[in-house]
């Protein structure tokens, strides 16, 4: 069956070819939480998770995507608690108008992930990787023009400092 | 809006009250209110000429294409009131009209707008449109000479011109003659401007994103020839605005051109692209600044010549000298504006017009001659304090600049800089910031339901500034209640006209109006009370008032004060210029920063950004430090990368994207940090608040610059300092 799934749910694949995966969860599904900032990759609004992997919404099909699973940023935390990071978000005042704020926290969730895995970036190749540097450059696709970087950066290094802890 | 419970305290750093509705994605901007029924997809089909006559235009096959439902262009768009008329509204109530003649203005104009079902039917049947237009040379600024007119007023109501000689001392030992030249820049806010308008054949409601709504309804009433009664205005959420969405802007008038020809809910969002011109973006500037100063540096003659475009029909000059008038005291100031009127996109606000981009070359000329005097740039600028505003000669209701600039450099580290290494050299640098403020009309209302539930209305908006959560922080601090007793709607035009958001004076005007209601109704309280509450503190507990004085405390229910018919209890109030001192206001300012520049590569990368501020009575300690940052954020922007290129021959951009139009990432912003010196200034405004959302930029580039020539002696005066240019000065001093 042609479906794909978002935040645990199946869908149906659109009709139209040309529906990218951002203006499915849009104009399909009324999923507005992730956002349209370029369409063309280029500012990381649109951010999700794509098998666990960050991914532009708007640079995929969304036929390419049939039986992935895609977490949004209505599928991070629950109804009833938040993420560590979305309640971070919130503490460190990682953001301003809050639009960029969907794709930076599904792309810090993802980050996370990375660090975990010590997935090299251009700053560090191994061993600790979460110097603020380094979670600045791994953040570094995602735009925010209100400028809240070293929020951001702040809410990351409080949710890594945690999961330290536990 | 429901409100987190925390702490009620005026100037806590308390959690925005949005943002758990901002965490989770639930905040819904423009683009997203879908209403009654999905609605249509609005596209539009873009000039590619910047100036002309449109002479043939075929649409046939578009409105053929699958899903088409219409295709509106000028033969049956109206009707349209002329784009700018009538010449006696204020720019952003004139005529914002498209579609509605046959005369294309400027490059990626709309010629046409496709509505369909889907996005996908409308953007492909978009392509279909044919059209030509018989082009004309677009006129644009192409030196400073080449700007002659003299603008009626400026932006902020500055004098073009303004010569005062104070004495015939004559200070001129050391001089400086620089030209410097700024860019054309964008605000682009990440949330595209976006609109979806419906209409019923009577009333057009219109979600849009734009920091005012009062003045986007006249807008909407004058292009569109409907009574303002039958229009109205929704922006709860804007996805940041930083000027550009001051006044309506095309997506707005389309889809309210396509709603009221459908009848139909018409959605129009505009691409990246589309943004950079069918919304303002900030003129580039020429600033020709002279300087002179004694051996102790004492300052002479200031003169700042500023040449800048002006979109043709668009009544918008920047006061770029505007702090070159205000910072230092001088024995003689010249400060000059001339414009010429441009076939571009409109040129309106961006983010602290006037200083965001007159402090990068007046602050970096400064510490050019205090470098020539031999002095130390912090100590030059605390050598030129004013006593009173140095044109005006008005006393500033506050004054700390000299405080914020000698604090400042203790609490950076001020010339403690990092020792060379390898190939990287450090600097540092300072630049002073002054920035207007204003009180600007606004009104609030309060209402109190019999459950003891606060209700806050305001047509003002919350463009990622915090006002949401200011205005919560104000009513619970009135009424001594928890936060989670506070609800906030803001953004609807069916709401008390407020200011808006812009120019700084959001917080500080519609704050007071909102205080003056809430001190309203703690008297309606009281006179409820009896005589004996004349005197009496008032709070709410819940449904319970809580009245207090020296005598003692008596608990009242809500219910027994007041009849059930009486709820809910509400007051309004309304702040205005009777309000406000008519001296000297400014919010203070002073930036340091530390780079680190490779004298190879000439990479500069920042290291550490700090500011000291002055901004009166600080509503919240967290928000408006964000704020701030994200103004140093700007700076940094505007010092090191951000930039439009222009195609001289089409009028059009090279670089209208995220891609190519480079504004700061996370890895460019070093450490930021800010300190506050507080003081209310009760002259500025009622709750003693001034403005702070454009200090933050004013100035921080300058540090930036200040730091490279610093660190390595290359002075770029034509902006922004890319390695590039660092590296041509890096290999002429050897």
């Amino acid at each position: 069956m042609s479906a794909i799934h978002i935040n645990g749910e199946s869908y149906p694949l659109p009709d139209d070819p040309r529906t990218t995966l951002l203006d499915f969860l849009h104009q399909n599904l009324s999923l507005f939480g992730t956002k349209k900032g370029c369409d063309h990759g280029q500012c990381g609004a649109c951010t999700v998770l794509v098998d666990g992997q960050r991914m532009n919404a708007c640079l995929m099909l969304a036929f390419q995507l049939k039986g992935k699973n895609i977490t949004t940023i209505e599928g991070i935390g629950s109804n009833t608690e938040l993420h560590p990071l979305q309640q971070a978000f919130i503490e460190k005042d990682a953001f301003q108008c809050g639009y960029c704020t969907s794709g930076q926290i599904c792309s810090g969730v993802a980050l996370l992930n990375e660090m975990a895995q010590s997935d090299p970036s251009i700053v560090s190749a191994q061993q600790d990787c979460s110097t603020r540097e380094d979670i600045a450059e791994r953040m570094s696709g995602n735009l925010c023009r209100c400028g809240a970087y070293p929020n951001i950066v702040d809410a990351i290094e409080q949710v890594i400092a945690l999961e330290r802890q536990s | 809006m429901k409100t987190d419970s925390k702490k009620h305290v005026l100037g806590e750093p308390v959690n925005r009250v949005d943002g758990l509705l901002k965490v989770r994605g639930q905040a819904r901007y423009a683009a997203e209110h879908e209403q009654e029924s999905t609605p249509y997809v609005g596209w539009l089909v873009a000039s590619d000429e910047a100036v002309g006559e449109i002479t043939t235009l075929e649409t046939d096959a578009a409105e053929q294409a699958d899903g088409v439902v219409a295709v509106l262009t000028y033969k049956n768009a109206g009707p349209l009131k002329p784009f700018s008329k009538p010449a006696d509204e204020s720019r952003f109530t004139q005529s914002r009209a498209v579609l509605h003649e046959p005369h294309i203005r400027h490059y990626g104009a709309p010629v046409a707008l496709v509505v369909a079902h889907t996005l996908e039917q409308a953007r492909y049947a978009a392509s279909l449109v044919r059209f030509s237009i018989n082009s004309e040379r677009p006129d644009l600024l192409e030196g400073p000479d080449d700007a002659k007119v003299t603008p009626d007023s400026l932006d902020g109501g500055f004098e073009p011109d303004v010569h005062v000689k104070n004495t015939s001392q004559d200070r001129h030992d050391i001089r400086l003659s620089a030209d410097y030249t700024t860019p054309s820049q964008i605000s682009a806010a990440m949330e595209p401007h976006a609109t979806v308008a419906s209409f019923d054949g009577n009333t057009l409601t219109v979600n849009c994103s734009v920091q005012i709504v009062a003045s986007a309804v006249e807008a909407l009433a004058i292009t569109l020839e409907m009574e303002p009664e039958n229009i109205v205005v929704k922006s709860p959420y804007v996805g940041g605005g930083f000027g550009s969405k001051l006044g309506l802007h095309y997506d707005a008038i389309l889809a309210c051109i396509g709603a009221r020809h459908l009848k139909h809910a018409v959605k129009v969002v505009l691409s990246r692209r589309q943004v950079f011109y069918n919304t303002p973006h900030r003129g580039n500037s020429y600033q020709s600044i002279s300087l002179s100063c004694d051996a102790n540096g004492k300052l002479g003659q200031i003169s700042h010549k500023s040449a800048m475009p002006r979109a043709k029909g668009y009544q918008f000059a920047e006061a770029t000298g505007a702090v070159a008038r205000v910072t230092y005291d001088a024995e003689e100031i010249v400060s000059t504006h001339r414009v010429k009127d441009v076939d571009l996109p409109l040129i309106d606000s961006t983010r602290s017009p006037g200083d965001a981009i007159g402090s990068l070359a007046f602050e970096s000329a400064i510490d050019e001659l205090a470098e020539k005097a031999g002095m130390d740039p912090l100590a030059f600028r605390l050598c030129n304090m004013p006593e009173v505003h140095p044109v005006s000669k008005t006393r500033f209701t506050s004054h700390r600049l000299a405080d914020c600039l000698r604090q400042g450099a203790e609490k950076f580290g001020w010339g403690n800089k990092p020792q060379a290494s390898g190939d990287t050299l450090y600097g540092h640098g300072v630049a002073s910031a002054m920035r207007l403020n204003m009180l600007t009309p606004s009104r609030a209302s309060i209402s109190l339901d019999h459950e003891g539930q606060l209700t806050v209305r305001s047509d003002m908006t919350d463009i990622g500034t915090g006002t949401y959560t200011i205005l919560a922080q104000i009513a619970a601090e009135v009424f001594g209640a928890e936060l989670d007793k506070v609800t906030v709607e803001l953004g609807d035009s069916h709401s008390p006209v407020s200011c808006g958001s812009g120019g700084s004076f959001g917080a500080a005007s519609t704050g007071s109006a909102l205080h003056k209601a809430c001190e309203a109704l703690c008297d309606k309280l009281k006179a409820a009370l009896g005589d004996d509450a004349s005197d009496s503190a008032i709070s709410l507990d819940g449904a319970v008032v809580l009245c207090e004085n020296h005598t003692g405390k008596r608990k009242v229910p809500l219910t027994t004060l007041f009849d059930a018919s009486a709820f809910p209890l509400q007051e309004t109030g309304e702040v205005g210029e009777e309000d406000t001192s008519e001296d000297e206001q400014y919010s203070c300012g002073a930036h340091f920063a530390e780079v680190a520049v490779n004298m190879v590569s000439g990479e500069v990368r920042l290291k550490r950004q700090y500011g000291m501020f002055s901004a009166g009575k600080i509503l919240n300690l967290k928000t408006a430090s964000s704020q701030l940052k994200g103004g140093m954020v700007w700076g940094a922007g505007y010092a090191l990368t951000e930039a439009i290129h222009h195609h001289t021959q089409t009028a059009s951009f090279l670089n209208p994207d995220f891609g190519e139009y480079h504004i700061a990432v996370n890895r460019d912003i070093g450490e930021v940090s800010l300190d506050f010196i507080e003081e209310a200034d009760y002259d500025a405004s009622p709750i003693g608040a001034k403005g702070i959302g454009e200090l933050g930029i004013t100035g921080a580039g300058a540090a930036i610059a200040n730091a490279i020539a610093d660190a390595c002696g290359v002075r770029v005066r034509d902006f922004p300092i890319t390695l590039d240019k660092v590296m041509n000065q890096l290999k002429a001093l050897g």
